[in-house]
């Protein structure tokens, strides 16, 4: 097992544009499960291929187990990797795909039989062995490709977006699967998606990218409630965390925050009159949309996320509060965080 | 049950475009290629078997209407099976396929991995290696008896001068035996790899591309994902460009007519041009069919073979 450092690592595609990834720094701690999250085009792809040693990067360092590897081959760096489309060997029974790195790697022939047959017990693929891939549903295919990264016992693995494939209830399952897996054979993990709900789900830390630049490194916890910039505010949580101008900075709150003032037993709380526009039924809970009337936030659009519990008729306007504590205040040309401060809402 | 006009599910299928409404029009549409085959593929074919079994000389007058006169049986097939020219024409017919096809799968191989990726220029070399195959057999040829001819070869002028060779008993590409071999089976494969690293690069790109690089970050170096990955998921396509490089060797007669017309001594003698030679120069058109025809087993086996292994194509 080792941890993977990258340092000031850029990569630029194209000379004099916009780099897809820029000066980040990272360091992962021993056997932990780490997410790279953003949009399409963040760069979290493209960062993920580096440290594979897939891409060479422009500029930086990458370090895994404290070496240096920024001039070693894939094969070299130990590390294996599960690709978005599983990438199996389309000619190869799914035993002689899992075999194919032992083989590559000269790991002794006798042991190869016991090594694929203990990869192939772990995520329970053992009945498929002599399939060929082409006869293997989406998931069968990202457990053989799991099983393909595991043989070898790699000291890092690397999964770029391993579930996007998969229909929604069958992700389900496959993200518990990769959590157990992960617990069980505690290898540190470098996990990229876009996917904020695997990202909140998995991680047990988080680092958000967009444009190339690490946004914010935390942990679900802190990304979710202490959101760094208005972009990680508003790439976490759905519906996004939300956000107004006024006198200067940006004040954002959450729309589970956002609730019947009578329900907000906090003292320090800030009211509001929220003319309710539209009405979502979730089953469990209700999104509302509309927008604040009168003092200084007339007119803003607003988003509510509440339990059951009151029943809601649009077009009419109800008296909602958010708790003083809940409040997140942004600078308005940084869009960075800033501390809380004292504030006329009216 | 109560049926109405009941269409069959592909039949709606086509209703739906329309157009197709017609039988006519149908007929009409695919009936110039019917034609041209039938015309131009099919009568001559079942012509050449006809004359294959008869006694058909250029300048003898045949009377078709009883065309069962003319017939003799395997009599044509025994006599060239024991001539000479026939077998030395069987032989390297064979040889000049098997070895253009070794070495147009190895060099087409090479450039196709070199063009894979984009450099500056990459357009243009593609546009060269792609010319041999877009000039005219006859025209390439004859440039070639130029490069290689015994005078004024640029090739001898070259060794001479670099000192290579003795300028007074220069090498005869065309007039020695091994020579003339070598030269024959290099310029069938001038003419092919143009053609096969087309195919091969059409094969090669169709590769996802994470498939290779799963396989270096699984440990396989450039030979180990060459042949154990790449080549084995491109059979197929290889299947197909070997079947196309093996008959346009096989059946070709320009590049050895013009080339050395068979000589010296019938050592770069083949099939396809003793037909020439025997059928229409020496008009016994009987003896030249029977040749031709031999062909045709030979190729149908060639073909089925290839066209079971292009079957095999895996789905990714």
């Amino acid at each position: 097992m080792a941890v993977v450092e990258t340092r000031k690592l850029t990569k630029v595609f194209k000379q004099g544009e916009l780099g897809a990834v820029n000066e980040v720094d990272l360091e992962t701690r021993e056997g932990e499960f780490l997410v790279f999250l953003g949009p399409s085009g963040s760069g979290k792809t493209t960062l993920l291929r580096m440290i594979a040693g897939l891409e060479s990067p422009t500029a930086g360092e990458i370090l895994i187990g404290g070496k240096v590897v920024n001039d070693l081959t894939p094969r070299e760096r130990r590390i294996a990797m599960v690709f978005q489309s599983y990438a199996l060997y389309p000619h190869l029974t799914v035993y002689n795909n899992i075999v194919f790195p032992l083989k590559a790697q000269k790991v002794p022939k006798n042991l190869h039989k016991e090594k694929v047959e203990w990869a192939s017990s772990l995520l329970g693929i053992g009945a498929l062995l002599q399939r060929k891939p082409r006869e293997l549903s989406g998931g069968e295919r990202q457990r053989v490709a799991l099983a393909r990264a595991i043989v070898r016992e790699p000291s890092v693995f690397l999964l770029d977006e391993p579930l996007s494939n998969l229909d929604a209830k069958l992700r389900l399952s496959a993200r518990e699967e990769l959590e157990r897996f992960h617990r069980r054979v505690g290898t540190t993990t470098i996990y990229v998606t876009h996917d904020q709900v695997e990202a909140m789900a998995m991680g047990n830390r988080i680092m958000v990218l967009n444009k190339g630049v690490v946004r914010q490194l935390g942990t679900p916890k802190e990304v979710y409630d202490d959101p760094a910039d208005t972009f990680v505010a508003t790439f976490l949580g759905s519906p996004p965390m939300n956000l107004m101008e006024m006198d200067g900075m940006i004040v954002g709150f959450r729309p589970e925050h956002f609730r019947v003032s009578e329900d907000v037993k906090e003292s320090a709380k800030v009211t509001f009159k929220f003319r309710v526009e539209n009405v979502e039924y979730l089953g469990a809970e209700f999104i509302l949309a509309g927008f604040l009337q009168g003092g200084k936030t007339d007119g803003k659009k607003v988003i509510a996320r509440l339990l059951l519990g009151h029943s809601f008729e649009i077009g009419t306007t109800y008296d909602f509060a958010v708790a003083e504590r809940h409040l997140k205040f942004f600078d308005r040309t940084t869009e960075k965080r800033i501390t809380p401060r004292n504030f006329a809402w009216q | 049950m109560a049926v109405g006009p009941v269409a069959k599910p592909g039949k709606t299928k086509f209703k739906s475009a329309g157009a197709a409404r017609s039988p006519l029009l149908g007929i009409a549409m695919f009936s110039p290629a019917v034609l041209y085959i039938v015309l131009l593929i099919g009568l001559p074919f079942l012509l050449a078997i006809f004359y294959a079994f008869s006694d058909a000389r250029i300048g003898t007058e045949m009377d078709l209407a009883h065309f069962w006169r003319h017939l003799v049986g395997l009599d044509n097939f025994r006599s060239i099976l024991q001539s000479p020219s026939f077998r030395a024409a069987l032989k390297n017919s064979i040889i000049f396929t098997v070895a253009a096809q070794v070495i147009v799968m190895v060099c087409a191989n090479i450039l196709s991995i070199a063009l894979e990726k984009p450099f500056r220029g990459r357009g243009l070399v593609r546009f060269l290696i792609l010319l041999p195959w877009v000039a005219p057999v006859s025209l390439g040829t004859i440039g070639w008896k130029w490069i290689l001819d015994s005078i004024y070869s640029v090739i001898t002028w070259a060794l001479v001068t670099l000192g290579f060779v003795n300028k007074y008993s220069p090498p005869m590409w065309l007039g020695q035996e091994g020579l003339a071999i070598t030269s024959v089976i290099l310029v069938h494969c001038w003419r092919l790899i143009p053609f096969s690293t087309v195919i091969l690069l059409a094969g090669r790109s169709a590769i996802p591309k994470e498939i290779p690089e799963a396989a270096s970050i699984d440990g396989a170096g450039f030979w180990r994902t060459l042949f154990q990955i790449n080549l084995p998921i491109m059979t197929p396509i290889l299947g197909v460009a070997i079947l196309f490089g093996t008959i346009f060797t096989f059946t070709d007669l320009a590049v050895v007519n013009l080339l050395t017309n068979g000589g010296p001594y019938d050592s770069t003698q083949t099939l396809p041009n003793l037909a020439f030679n025997q059928g229409i120069q020496g008009s016994d058109l009987a003896a030249g069919a029977a040749i031709s025809v031999f062909l045709v087993p030979v190729l149908v086996v060639i073909a089925y073979f290839m066209l079971r292994v292009a079957n095999r194509a895996e789905v990714v």
